[in-house]
């Protein structure tokens, strides 16, 4: 609801189309990773982005190994290109669902910080189930190149730490 | 009298070892059967790292077979290895997966232990108002945790049901045992974090994975299109004189003394095929060994993995003859500078459920107890490399360590 403050209606809706475009980047980002357009995922990252996937088990007690660890664009665009090109695994269909988002505030550089939980599940062909594949929350951080939002930073923290046999594509 | 439609008979398929029968991982009474000969047999399993458990009061869940057990450091300075289950109602008392405590509660009725296992506590053991309790003869120091013998190496800890069990290094044997000493050669470690994961295939499909070179190089595209592995490395697919152990080891090759034909073919398949990041594949000379990859399986439930720079534990928990958990346990050493730490865990992006060469393997391993599965009464081909009949070989198109594993399998299990 706007306010006779138009210095605070300004903040407010600001505030909200931030809110509205990270949604939209996250289902965007979901819609990629389901699609396994894999390049396209890929170019949502800046050239010096943090990409890691790692067990709340490890998170929380600060240890750093992750399933997927990426220090910058380089190595998650070689994530892709290894999967697409070199790596063996049966077929599956995987579903992301985001949600929940938080927008926690900007940093002094301007990135923003924003977290958000997420849901995929996979379906393998021969199984009627979906399985719950990865649940888990994105702690992220955000930065506009070129007047577009692109991850500086993603650490993926799943809750399931005991995997189903493999993470074949990323999360 | 047994109706022998219905029997199953176990009988091997022939007397050399290259024809396995689906039963020994299909089979419920197989898996029961080497849970007790095996995991709860003379074998030496994998419990921790002494790094995990650094001061006393530190404790950490982990298992032998199936079986849950807690490993301890106690006030003394000693480790004790006990049953995760309580002698009075068989609560898996210890649900957090590692931690920091004085002594050991249930928390169904409070029966309280130390951290060396002995009971020493029993609420209400006399009863109330003379009413009730424990008979008078129960004797509390007969109703300590189930404990395990213990022994450890080179700061790892290892223990076993059977007692009178041989010293470690002479249960790994001496060329094993240089590798094991190879990889945990005196530097202290430092935990890097787990990964841990569920595989829908019997448990010694993963030893065989790691007994089998042959795979390698097929399977595994990444490591030969990035040159990881390619023809004429240095290679050896060792096994102790048992059988039960093996070491995959290879070495990477230098580039530069490859042949020009050699090289042209290389660049002609690798070509349109280039990392942007190749370096985290690079190997930084560390250790007193020839070899810059080694895969120890360590019987039953171990594996060590020196993956270049990325080193890890692997402990296998059996959960049933179609399933098995593994935990990891990633680690470096003291002294590691903070470009090492990074180049350890950039270079785990090779290993793990997610690893370019590990998701293969896992999906290899469910891939075969899929076929399995579907098809009863069937049998595996391991006939490679005849001229070596079951143990040490120096091509990596060899069977031969799986059929050493198979020879002592067939003897731990009177099968």
């Amino acid at each position: 609801m706007l306010t006779r403050d138009p210095a605070a209606n300004d903040r407010r809706i600001e505030a909200l189309l931030l809110h509205r475009e990270i949604e939209e980047f996250n289902t965007a980002y979901a819609a990629a990773l389901d699609e396994q357009r894999l390049d396209d995922w890929a170019e949502m990252f800046t050239e010096d982005a943090f990409y890691v996937v790692i067990s709340r088990e490890n998170a929380d007690r600060n240890l750093p190994v992750g399933l997927i660890y990426c220090e910058n664009k380089g190595m998650i665009h070689d994530r892709a290109f290894a999967l697409k090109n070199t790596e063996m695994f049966a077929p599956r269909y995987l579903r992301h669902i985001v949600g929940n988002l938080q927008v926690l505030g900007e940093e002094p550089n301007g990135d923003i910080r924003a977290r958000a939980n997420y849901v995929v599940v996979q379906v393998l062909f021969d199984r009627p189930d979906a399985k719950l594949h990865q649940i888990g929350v994105y702690y992220d951080r955000f930065r506009r190149v070129d007047d577009r939002l692109k991850l500086a930073e993603r650490r993926c923290v799943y809750d399931n730490l005991l995997v189903d046999n493999a993470l074949c594509l990323p999360v | 009298m047994a109706d022998p439609a219905i029997a199953q008979p176990y009988e091997w398929p022939s007397d050399d070892l290259t024809v396995i029968p689906d039963w020994v991982y299909t089979d419920e009474t197989i898996y029961a059967r080497e849970v007790e000969r095996i995991f709860h047999g003379p074998t030496w399993n994998y419990v921790a790292l002494e790094a995990e458990i650094a001061t006393p009061g530190d404790y950490i869940r982990s298992n032998v077979g199936p079986t849950p057990v807690v490993v301890a450091r106690a006030e003394d300075g000693s480790i004790a290895v006990v049953e995760n289950r309580c002698m009075h109602r068989a609560a898996e008392f210890c649900r957090e997966l590692s931690g920091t405590a004085k002594e050991f509660i249930c928390p169904y009725h409070q029966w309280t232990y130390d951290l060396k296992g002995n009971l020493i506590g029993v609420p209400f053991r006399r009863g109330v108002a003379g009413k009730g309790g424990m008979p008078a003869d129960f004797e509390p120091a007969e109703h300590g945790l189930r404990r395990l013998n213990v022994t450890t190496h080179c700061g790892v800890v290892f223990a076993s049901y059977a007692d009178g069990m041989e010293p470690f290094a002479d249960y790994l044997g001496p060329e094993v045992l240089r590798e094991f000493e190879a990889t945990f050669d005196g530097r202290k470690l430092t935990l890097l974090g787990h990964y841990r994961h569920s595989l829908p295939g019997n448990w010694k499909l993963y030893h065989e994975n790691l007994k089998d070179p042959y795979h390698a190089t097929l399977l595994h595209t990444f490591l030969v299109t990035f040159g990881l592995l390619v023809a004429g490395n240095r290679s050896l697919m060792l096994t102790d004189a048992s059988g039960r152990h093996g070491v995959m080891a290879s070495a990477k090759s230098d580039a530069r003394a490859l042949t020009g034909d050699a090289k042209k073919e290389m660049r002609s398949f690798k070509e349109g095929m280039k990392l942007r990041e190749a370096r985290f594949m690079d190997f930084i000379e560390e250790f007193d060994s020839p070899w810059s990859v080694t895969m120890a399986t360590i019987w039953p439930n171990l594996i060590v993995q020196r993956e270049m720079n990325t080193l890890g534990i692997r402990q296998i928990v059996p959960t049933g003859p179609h399933e098995f958990i593994m935990k990891w346990t990633m680690f470096g050493f003291e002294g590691d500078d903070e470009a090492m730490r990074r180049h350890r865990l950039r270079q785990g992006n090779l290993m793990g459920p997610a690893g370019f060469l590990g998701l293969e393997d896992n999906e290899a391993i469910k891939f075969v107890q899929d076929g399995m599965r579907s098809v009863p009464g069937g049998e595996h081909l391991v006939k490679l490399d005849p001229k070596t009949p079951a143990g040490t070989a120096d091509t990596l198109i060899s069977e031969a360590a799986i059929r050493a594993m198979y020879r002592h399998w067939r003897e731990a299990m009177e099968l």
